[in-house]
Formats: structure tokens, C-alpha cells, sequence
């Protein structure tokens, strides 16, 4: 039955085939979906061992900018992997096939967030096995907490990938830079490496609003304090249920408009 | 009406002040052929589209397959398809994992065995492991049309379905779809161009013009009716304003 639970895991199961053939059947795209970590590992990688030596904060904890540039991308894949996975279906002008089948937008959204796990795994973990091969600085020493740094920021990372693919079944592909931009527009008020108490303090309420925040603040009180700090985690897990309720929310909604307004078949290249 | 695969009523579909389609009635018993014929911006594409509900109509109601598309379309979706030269099918992917793909979509069983009779039945079989994206106009025509074929539907709904094919190919392909739909007793709708295609494939026409209807009919009470020879004639007449209603 096209109702049925199975039906609905069925149907995600096959998008999800749909991007793994996508993925497997390019090996450019696999080294590239670890290429970008893996420079910016290196750049701040070098930068860090610098620091290091010549800062008494940063000395106090090494590799704490190494675990906040492997954090961060985990956050900016987890968008990737959803804007720019669904940005394929326009591509390929592919979206009236998919929707004149019994697919729903959520079953979509759904597999999306599968494959954007699959591609950050690919991607920090490649950066990451690399981040301990040359700089010896093993990310997962941090623990089981690390599980709960990394599903917080790629939820994030969902939901503005959720809120891109949504102006863009608005928009047409014209908005498409919207996903390289969208993240980068949060870096600053994220905390990623720094305290959020160095920002203006209208703009220290912007950074409470934002899970990334709390997951920041959170690593550096392991590093610096070793010390796990397990309020600020269920904050960033309480907003990011709003926030991927929202853009979920979003979604659907630019969803149901692109029915009224004939957008489905007519959206591409 | 008893048996009806699709029954329209009063359906309009406007953007703005543009009509794109206005106030159309129609029905199509199941194992029936319908052309729906017109012009370039005639309404046909936008019907289709109406009848999948891939576009909301701004007034009527349609039922397909007994169910009412704009409220239960998902209890349909499984039992109906399309194949359309304005939507492609992903490039990067073989012809082979696309139909997986929209086989699991629409929960085929027996996938493998399925996509080797419409590989044999629309001569694909040698490019099932080439990328769609790759190739040529007509092979692309017979993917989309194994596509639209992956879940044998109740109803087939094709825009166009020849277009761009080569004058054999799609001879072939036109036969292939009348055993088809006689074996399989679907229901089509045909959106085409074509009249000879019109005229072969369908039982019952809808002309349309400025997404109005203009007439309708069997293609040889049509003929009669205008005094014509051809479908072709007939649908000259109504393009350029010369038919007496």
C-alpha cells in the first residue's frame, strides 16, 4: 500500500538508491565531497600547530581549532548534502517524474537526510582520519559526547539545507548561491573559535538563538575544563527541533506553491 | 459514469489574468484512448498535469481512477504514470538504476525481471548500463517511455510521446502502445501534435483552443462532421478560425 509505513520506507529507500548510484558513479564528486574538509584541515592544521607554540590559550588546549574546523564542516556538509542533493533533481529536471509518482515532499526531505549523513561521514571523516595521520589529533578521543556535537550541528546544517531548497523551488536555480552563502552568514555569530561573549550583545541574543552556539561552547569547555557540559546540548537539541520543524514547515509549504503555480514541471536548467 | 478511468468537471486552471485552461468537462472510460489535440499553449500539458496533480487547478474537480485527485492523490499515484519530452529523467544515472529507482517508487515487485521485458519490448536492452544524460533523442523517448511503463499503470497518461522520433521508430513505438494498451486494458490519455498518431492510437478526441474545448468526438465523426479528409484538416481549421460550429 502507497500509505502504509512500508510503503513510505520503501520510497525513501529508493531516493536513497537514486543518490548512492548518483554518488558511486562519479569518483570526482566522492573526492571532492572530501577535498574542502580535508585543505581546511591542513590550513588550520598548520595554523594551529603555530598558535600553539605562541599562544598560552590555544596552548592550554591544543586541537581545539582543529575540532572546531572538523565540527564546523559538519554543519556545512550536513547543509550540502541537502540543498545541493536536491539541487540534482532540478538539474536533471527530474522533479515531475518524482512527483507524479506516489513520493511525498517528506519521504524527499527524509532521504535527503539520510544521503547528507552519508556524505558528512565521507567527507569529516576522511578530514578527520587525515587531522590524526598528520597532526595526530585523534577527533573521537572526545568521546561519545562527540555524537552528540556532531547530530546537533548536521541537524542544523538540515534545516537551513531544508530553508535553501525551499527559496529555491521558489525561486528557480537562480538562488542556488543561497547554499554556499546561508552558513557562512551564521559563521560569525556561531562561536566556532571564540567565546560569543567577545560579540556586541544584540548580536550575543542573535548567537543564543543559534544551536551551533551552544555546541561550540560546549567543546570548548571539554578542551579547556575537560569537563562535559550537558545543559547546553539538549538547548542546541531543543532549538534544532524547532528549527527543522520549521524549515520542514518551509519546505512543504514552497512545496504545495510550486503545485499552485505549475513550478514542478517546469523547473530546471 | 460506471468504469471511468478519469471524469473532469468544470476544471480551470488560471495565472492571473492568463486562462490557461477553462471550464472543461471530460470523461475516459478505462480501456479507452484519448487524444487531447490543440496548439502551442492550447491547455493539454497543464491537463495532464491537473489530472496527476502535479498542478492544483484553480476550479472543478477531478476523479481518477475513482478517487479524487486533489484529496487523495497518493491512493492513485501507484496505479497511474507519464511520460513527457519536458521532463527528463536523472542524466548521470544508467537507464538501468533510473527504472530500479522509479521501480521502487512505485513498489514494482519482481524489479529485475520487469525492467528486462520493457528493455526487450522497447529495444533497450543494449543501453540499460548507459547514462540516460547519454543518450540519443529516441532512446531517450524509450526510457522515459519504460519509465511510465515501470508499474504497468491503469492509466497512461503521454505527452507527446513521439516527439522527436525518427519517422520508423516512432511507427514502432505507436504500435507497441496500441498492444499495450489492449493488452493491458489501461486507460490513455494522449496529449499530442500528431494527427496520424491521434488518428491511429485514439477512440475519443478533445480539441482545445486557448484552453477551452473546442469540440469533441471519435477522430472519424470529427472528419465527418467538418467535412474534411484528414484529422490534420480538421485541426487547421480550428487553428486558424475556419471551422462553422
Amino acid at each position: 500500500m502507497s500509505g502504509s509505513l512500508w510503503g513510505s520506507v520503501r520510497r525513501v529507500g529508493a531516493m536513497i538508491e537514486r543518490y548512492v548510484y548518483l554518488l558511486k558513479g562519479s569518483w570526482p564528486r566522492i573526492i571532492e565531497l572530501a577535498y574542502w574538509p580535508t585543505m581546511q584541515i591542513i590550513l588550520w592544521g598548520f595554523l594551529s600547530e603555530y598558535l600553539v607554540h605562541h599562544s598560552s590559550y590555544l596552548a592550554r588546549a591544543s586541537g581545539v581549532l582543529l575540532a572546531a574546523v572538523l565540527l564546523w564542516d559538519v554543519m556545512f556538509r550536513g547543509q550540502l548534502g541537502v540543498s545541493v542533493v536536491f539541487f540534482e533533481e532540478l538539474y536533471s529536471r527530474n522533479l515531475g517524474h518524482l512527483f507524479a509518482s506516489p513520493l511525498r515532499a517528506y519521504e524527499l526531505a527524509s532521504a535527503l537526510f539520510v544521503i547528507s549523513l552519508l556524505r558528512t561521514l565521507i567527507g569529516s571523516g576522511m578530514a578527520a582520519v587525515f587531522a590524526f595521520w598528520f597532526y595526530h589529533f585523534p577527533i573521537w578521543r572526545m568521546g561519545f559526547v562527540l555524537v552528540a556535537f556532531f547530530m546537533n550541528l548536521l541537524i542544523m546544517g538540515w534545516a537551513i539545507g531544508l530553508v535553501v531548497a525551499g527559496l529555491v523551488l521558489r525561486y528557480g536555480l537562480g538562488a542556488e548561491n543561497l547554499a554556499w552563502a546561508a552558513v557562512f552568514a551564521l559563521a560569525p555569530v556561531s562561536g566556532i573559535y571564540y567565546p560569543i561573549s567577545v560579540l556586541p550583545h544584540w548580536l550575543q541574543m542573535v548567537a543564543e538563538a543559534l544551536p551551533a552556539a551552544y555546541v561550540f561552547s560546549a567543546m570548548r569547555a571539554l578542551f579547556f575544563h575537560h569537563i562535559i557540559l550537558v545543559r547546553p546540548l539538549w538547548e542546541a537539541a531543543a532549538l534544532n527541533g524547532v528549527y527543522l520543524a520549521l524549515g520542514l514547515g518551509l519546505f512543504l509549504r514552497t512545496f504545495h506553491n510550486a503545485r499552485l503555480h505549475g513550478r514542478l514541471l517546469n523547473l530546471g536548467e | 459514469m460506471a468504469g471511468s478511468a478519469i471524469e473532469v468537471a468544470g476544471l480551470a486552471k488560471t495565472y492571473g489574468p492568463v486562462v490557461a485552461v477553462e471550464s472543461l468537462t471530460f470523461a475516459l472510460g478505462s480501456g479507452r484512448v484519448l487524444g487531447l489535440l490543440g496548439g502551442n499553449g492550447a491547455g493539454k500539458t497543464t491537463t495532464l498535469a491537473m489530472l496527476m496533480g502535479l498542478l492544483l487547478p484553480t476550479a472543478g474537480s477531478i476523479r481518477v481512477l475513482g478517487e479524487d485527485i486533489l484529496r487523495h492523490r497518493y491512493r492513485v499515484l501507484e496505479r497511474i504514470n507519464f511520460s513527457s519530452p519536458y521532463v527528463d529523467l536523472p542524466h548521470r544515472l544508467t537507464v538501468y538504476e533510473n527504472l530500479r529507482v522509479y521501480g521502487g517508487l512505485y513498489g514494482v515487485r519482481g524489479i529485475k525481471a520487469r525492467i528486462q521485458k520493457l528493455a526487450r519490448d522497447l529495444d533497450l536492452e543494449g543501453f540499460l548500463t548507459r547514462p540516460y544524460g547519454r543518450l540519443s533523442a529516441g532512446q531517450r523517448t524509450r526510457a522515459s517511455l519504460a519509465k511510465a511503463l515501470i508499474n504497468s499503470p491503469q492509466l497512461l497518461l503521454l505527452d507527446e510521446p513521439t516527439a522527436s522520433l525518427d519517422p520508423d521508430t516512432a511507427d514502432r513505438l505507436r504500435t507497441y502502445l496500441r498492444d499495450y494498451q489492449k493488452a493491458s486494458g489501461a486507460a490513455v490519455v494522449l496529449a499530442s501534435h500528431n494527427m496520424l498518431e491521434v488518428e491511429r492510437l485514439c477512440d475519443d478526441v478533445i480539441m482545445l483552443r486557448e484552453g477551452r474545448l473546442f469540440d469533441r468526438g471519435a477522430p472519424a465523426q470529427l472528419i465527418t462532421k467538418y467535412g474534411r479528409e484528414t484529422l490534420e484538416e480538421v485541426f487547421l481549421d480550428m487553428a486558424r478560425g475556419r471551422s462553422q460550429l
